[in-house]
């Protein structure tokens, strides 16, 4: 069972990401490097027409009529209210008279793109939200919910202060960073539940497709804009929304945000999203 | 008597001493199912609620199919079926596992993985083949 999973994954990241040019010997070792050229590629090749940028924009950047919409939304941003909040939250001082931008570097401001890291002394992968309520715990004030508005609002705040800026996420010398990046790999391309399907059936296989009315987002820049606002949800959501409805989507068993599942995930993505600029907060049919 | 549209996946070759040349000629060409109008357009309709409901088969997720709304573009749209596969039993294995024919599909495994009954595989073929 297992390894016919493995089988499966492997064969479609072979024929996803065509990585038949490599030398077969080079196949097992983890090449995070080689990956993102050729995940790039693939998306370039596929998409010929958008610009390496553009593909931040999602389902935006598959459609002409929908990059029109967006740009027209883009005028009276539906985030506008979040990125407020955000701003606003992101100043207040703690109870014991701290604020978030005693725990960042450059206060704060202009790091997402750095987001999510290897953290050497934990051994682990640290993203954005995950610091945000780190900071606040270490100040005495409770931890936000990661799927909620408050987290939303941090997020975008952030994000906002980074727009431009080429995702820069590094991969450092350590065994275990590798090994994080590659676990987030094969959490991606692993088909699973009783629907069959990988993150990559929808947004590697079949970016560009409509699936219902949505069109699916391809994944390079796939995270560059969150957090994202959805007239779907009526509001904001954070990555950590996005990953778990996704996986509830397919009758998956959803992990709680945050799991080490996610945070290598979303360390994978972000890796092969480098050089793409930050563009959120977002905003999506 | 068996009915139409619900044959075992693998239904065994009938037994032709048992059976009429002409039932059994009718088994042969697949043509039960329209000698029999009246059960034959109940599984009909049940084949297209199961293959619309969002519970079922949701095949419109990733298909067009005539009568369905929202239809989405992953997969080709499902027009003169019968002509495409005048075997039913070639439906019924897409149905069952379409990895079999082809590794990297996307769509879903429904026997396999348990998404629909044989019956209900069965009840969605006879909608499939009026497309
Ligand atoms: C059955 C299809 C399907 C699968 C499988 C799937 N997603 Fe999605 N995903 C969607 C849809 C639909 C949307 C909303 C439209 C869009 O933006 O792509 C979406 C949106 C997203 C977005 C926001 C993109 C944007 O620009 O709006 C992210 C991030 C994402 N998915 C990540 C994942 C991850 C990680 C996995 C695996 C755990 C996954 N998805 C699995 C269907 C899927
Ligand atoms: C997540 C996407 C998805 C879903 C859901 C899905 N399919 Fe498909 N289907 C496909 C794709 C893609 C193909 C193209 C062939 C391939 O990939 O092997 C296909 C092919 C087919 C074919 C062959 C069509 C042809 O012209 O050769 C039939 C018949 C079919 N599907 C029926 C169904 C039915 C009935 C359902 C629902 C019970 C369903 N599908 C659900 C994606 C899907």
């Amino acid at each position: 069972m297992r390894s016919a999973i493995r089988f499966a994954s492997i064969g479609l990241a072979l024929a996803a990401l065509a990585f038949a040019g490599a030398p077969a010997a080079a196949a097992d070792t983890v090449d995070p490097v080689a990956d993102a050229k050729a995940f790039k590629k693939f998306f370039t090749d596929k998409f010929p027409k958008v610009k390496l940028e553009d593909f931040v924009n999602g389902p935006y950047s598959m459609d002409e009529d929908l990059y029109r919409q967006w740009q027209e939304k883009e005028q009276f941003p539906p985030y506008e209210f979040s990125l407020e909040l955000g701003k606003e939250m992101f100043a207040k001082p703690f109870k014991n008279g701290k604020s978030y931008e005693d725990c960042f570097p450059n206060k704060g401001i202009g790091i997402r793109q750095n987001y999510p890291y290897f953290d050497e002394k934990e051994g682990k992968v640290v993203t954005l939200e995950l610091a945000l309520n780190r900071c606040r715990e270490a100040n005495g004030e409770p931890p936000f919910s990661y799927v909620r508005d408050e987290m939303a609002a941090l997020t975008a705040y952030m994000a906002f202060t980074s727009r431009g800026k080429p995702f820069d996420i590094k991969i450092p010398n350590d065994p275990r960073a590798l090994a994080a990046y590659e676990n987030g790999k094969e959490y991606f391309y692993t088909r699973r539940g009783q629907l069959n399907f990988s993150c990559a059936t929808c947004h590697v296989q079949s970016p560009g497709e409509r699936i219902r009315a949505e069109v699916l987002a391809p994944a390079l820049g796939i995270l560059n804009a969150m957090p994202i606002y959805r007239s779907e949800w009526s509001g904001m959501g954070t990555t950590s929304r996005r990953f778990t409805t996704c996986n509830s989507q397919i009758r998956g068993v959803p992990f709680n945000p945050q799991d080490d599942e996610y945070r290598n995930v979303e360390y994978y993505l972000s890796y092969v999203s480098n050089g793409l600029p930050i563009s959120g907060p977002g905003a999506r049919p | 008597m068996m009915q139409p549209g619900n044959a075992p996946l693998k239904s065994p070759r009938p037994r032709k001493s048992v059976l009429t040349p002409a039932c059994a000629l009718a088994l042969s060409l697949g043509l039960l199912v329209s000698s029999l109008p009246a059960a034959a357009q109940s599984t009909v309709a049940e084949g297209q609620r199961l293959a619309f409901d969002r519970g079922k088969g949701n095949c419109l997720t990733c298909h067009d199919i005539k009568g369905g709304t929202l239809p989405g573009t992953i997969g080709p749209a499902l027009i003169d079926i019968k002509t495409k596969y005048p075997d039913r039993n070639e439906l019924v294995a897409i149905l069952v596992d379409a990895t079999k024919r082809n590794p990297l599909t996307v769509m879903p495994p429904f026997g396999r993985n348990r998404l629909l009954t044989d019956k209900e595989i069965n009840a969605i073929v006879d909608f499939l083949q009026t497309l």
